[in-house]
C-alpha cells in the first residue's frame, strides 16, 4: 500500500537549489535509506515531509492527502532528529521527555515499556542532560515511538555515537521494521549499514540520483561506483 | 508581638496575595527561564510603567491601564522577534526601554507625578485590598488551571519548538500564550516587589531548583516552596524589623541560591 508520494519537490533557497524536481514513493513496510553527501538535501527533504519548511514546490502526500491541506498526518509519524537540541540543563529526566510526545495521556505505561524495549528502563530517572550521544538518541526514538507510529522518520546524527551505540541502534531500526511492521524512512551517511538493512534506497545529491530496492543499487558495481565517486566530487567541490 | 501579627488583616491579605504570587511567578518564570527569557518579565514591568502613566494621563484606574499596555507591548514585541528574527535579549532591551521613555514623556505630559512612584517601583504588599487580594487569587487560579490544561503543549514546545511542531503542537500560539500570562503575572506582581525586583522572583527560584538535578515537576516544586518560603519570611521579616519587603523577600531567595551552590560545590547533591 501506498502510503508517501513525493511528486516533483523543488525547493530553491534564494540562488541555491536544495532540491531538484525529487519524486519517489514510499509503501507501507518499506525501508527505505536516504544515501547522500552532506549538502545533498536530505535535511531539507525531511523538513519538507514533516511540515517544518513550506516553500516547496509539487506536492507531497502521506496516505493519500496532500500535506498542505491537513496536518493529521503527523500524528501517524515518529520523528527522531538528527541532532536534538535543547537547554543542557533542562530540568527534565528520559521519562519527561518521553512523556512530552505522548498524545494520549492515559497510556502512561506505555512510557515504561518503550524504555524497556530501547533499553533505557535504567535511565528513566536521569536527566537527559547527563546521557551520552547514544543513549539520548534511543531516549529520541523512544519519544517518537510512544504513540505507536505506521511510520518512523530519522535523521540519522553524524558525530558523536560509539560503536556499540551505533549497532544497538541498527538492530532496534530492524526490528522495527520486521518485527513491529513499522515503514523507516532514515537518512545515513553509512552505506554499508544502509545495504544491510533498508529494503530501498534512494541515492539524493539535490536530484534523486537513484531510487529503487537496495539490492539493486548495491548489486550494481558501475551504480555505486557512480554514485560514490559523485557524492566524492560534490564532497570537495563543496570544500 | 510575632504571633499577634498574624492576626491583623492586612497582614493576612499581604500574606494570602504574597504567596499566590510565589507561587504563579516561579511557575511562570520557570518556562521563561528555560526559554532563554530570564529577564522578560523585566521588560514586561518597565512597559507597564508607560501603561500606570497612560492610565493617569486618560483617567482609567493605572492598574488596568498597565495590564493592557504590558500585555499589548509583550505581544507586539513577541511578533517583532520573530517576523525580524531579533534575538530575545535585544527585543527585551527594546521593549524596556520603550516602556519608561512612554512613561516619562507622557507623565511629562501629564504635568507631573501624581503616583506614589516608590510603591510602584518597589511594591507595596502591606497596602493590598480586599478586592486586589481576590483579582490576584482569581488570576493565579486561572492561569494555573490553563497551564494545567496545557501542560504538554506548553512544556514540549519550550523544550524544542521543531519538535513540538512535528507532533501537531500550535507552537506560536502557545508562544504568545506565555507571553500573554507573563504580562499578566508582572502586572499582578508589581504589588508584591514593585517593577525593579520583579524579575528576581520569576528567576531565583527557578535557577536554585534548577541546580537540584531532578525532573520537570520535581523542579517545579522545590522553586516553588523557595519562592512561598521567600516571600512568607520576607514578609513577616520585614514587618518586624520594619524594613523593605521587597529587598528583604530577593535577599532571601538569593540566600537560598547561594546555600545551594555552596551545598552542590560541597558535592552534597550527588546523583544518585
Amino acid at each position: 500500500m501506498l502510503i508517501v508520494e513525493i511528486k516533483n519537490i523543488t525547493v530553491q533557497y534564494s540562488d541555491v537549489t536544495a532540491l531538484d524536481d525529487v519524486s519517489f514513493v514510499v509503501n507501507q513496510g518499506d525501508f527505505l535509506g536516504i544515501i547522500g553527501p552532506n549538502g545533498a538535501g536530505k535535511s531539507t527533504l525531511f523538513d519538507s515531509m514533516l511540515g517544518l519548511n513550506t516553500k516547496y514546490a509539487g506536492i507531497i502526500k502521506f496516505f493519500g492527502e496532500d500535506i498542505r491541506k491537513s496536518k493529521n498526518y503527523l500524528k501517524e509519524i515518529g520523528y527522531v532528529p538528527q541532532k536534538p537540541i535543547f537547554e543542557k540543563n533542562f530540568p527534565a529526566t528520559v521519562s519527561d521527555v518521553v512523556r512530552m510526545g505522548l498524545r494520549n495521556e492515559s497510556n502512561e505505561n506505555k512510557i515504561d515499556e518503550i524504555l524497556q524495549q530501547l533499553w533505557i528502563h535504567e535511565l528513566r530517572n536521569r536527566r537527559i542532560g547527563e546521557l551520552s550521544g547514544g543513549q539520548l538518541q534511543r531516549v529520541f526514538i523512544a519519544k517518537a515511538l510512544v504513540n505507536n507510529p505506521k511510520i518512523l522518520i530519522l535523521d540519522e546524527p553524524v558525530t558523536g555515537i560509539d560503536q556499540q551505540s551505533i549497532e544497538l541502534f541498527y538492530s532496534i531500526l530492524h526490528e522495527l521494521n520486521s518485527k513491529q511492521k513499522i515503514t523507516i524512512i532514515w537518512s545515513s551517511h553509512d552505506l554499508d549499514a544502509v545495504s544491510q538493512l533498508a529494503n530501498h534506497v534512494a541515492c539524493l545529491n539535490r536530484t534523486l540520483f537513484f531510487h529503487g530496492e537496495s539490492e539493486k543499487f548495491f548489486s550494481d558495481d558501475e551504480l555505486v561506483k557512480q554514485y560514490s565517486e559523485a557524492s566524492m566530487q560534490e564532497h570537495m567541490h563543496h570544500h | 508581638m510575632t504571633l499577634e501579627i498574624l492576626t491583623y488583616g492586612f497582614m493576612h491579605r499581604a500574606l494570602i496575595s504574597g504567596i499566590a504570587i510565589a507561587i504563579l511567578c516561579s511557575v511562570i518564570g520557570l518556562f521563561l527561564v528555560l526559554r532563554r527569557y530570564s529577564l522578560f518579565g523585566d521588560a514586561i514591568a518597565h512597559s507597564s510603567f508607560g501603561g500606570v502613566a497612560l492610565g493617569l494621563l486618560v483617567g482609567i484606574y493605572p492598574l488596568w491601564a498597565a495590564y493592557g499596555v504590558s500585555i499589548a507591548s509583550a505581544l507586539i514585541i513577541t511578533k517583532i522577534k520573530d517576523r525580524y528574527n531579533i534575538s530575545g535579549d535585544a527585543s527585551i532591551a527594546v521593549l524596556l526601554s520603550s516602556g519608561i521613555a512612554a512613561g516619562l514623556v507622557i507623565i511629562g505630559l501629564s504635568g507631573g507625578f501624581t503616583i506614589d512612584i516608590f510603591s510602584f517601583l518597589f511594591g507595596s504588599i502591606f497596602l493590598v485590598s480586599v478586592s486586589d487580594t481576590i483579582l490576584i487569587l482569581a488570576l493565579t487560579g486561572g492561569i494555573l488551571l490553563v497551564i494545567l490544561l496545557l501542560y504538554r503543549q506548553i512544556l514540549y514546545s519550550t523544550f524544542n519548538e521543531e519538535q513540538a511542531k512535528v507532533s501537531g503542537i500550535p507552537v506560536e500560539k502557545i508562544n504568545y500564550l506565555i507571553v500573554f500570562m507573563a504580562g499578566l503575572t508582572v502586572v499582578t506582581s508589581i504589588q508584591l516587589v514593585g517593577v525593579l525586583l520583579i524579575s528576581a522572583l520569576f528567576v531565583i527560584p527557578n535557577v536554585t531548583a534548577i541546580m537540584y538535578g531532578k525532573g520537570f515537576k520535581q523542579t517545579a516544586v522545590i522553586s516553588i516552596s523557595f519562592s512561598v518560603f521567600s516571600v512568607v519570611v520576607g514578609i513577616l521579616i520585614s514587618y518586624i524589623f520594619d524594613i523593605t519587603p521587597a529587598g528583604t523577600i530577593v535577599l532571601l531567595s538569593i540566600g537560598l541560591f547561594v546555600g545551594t551552590m555552596g551545598i552542590k560545590s560541597a558535592g552534597l547533591l550527588s546523583r544518585r
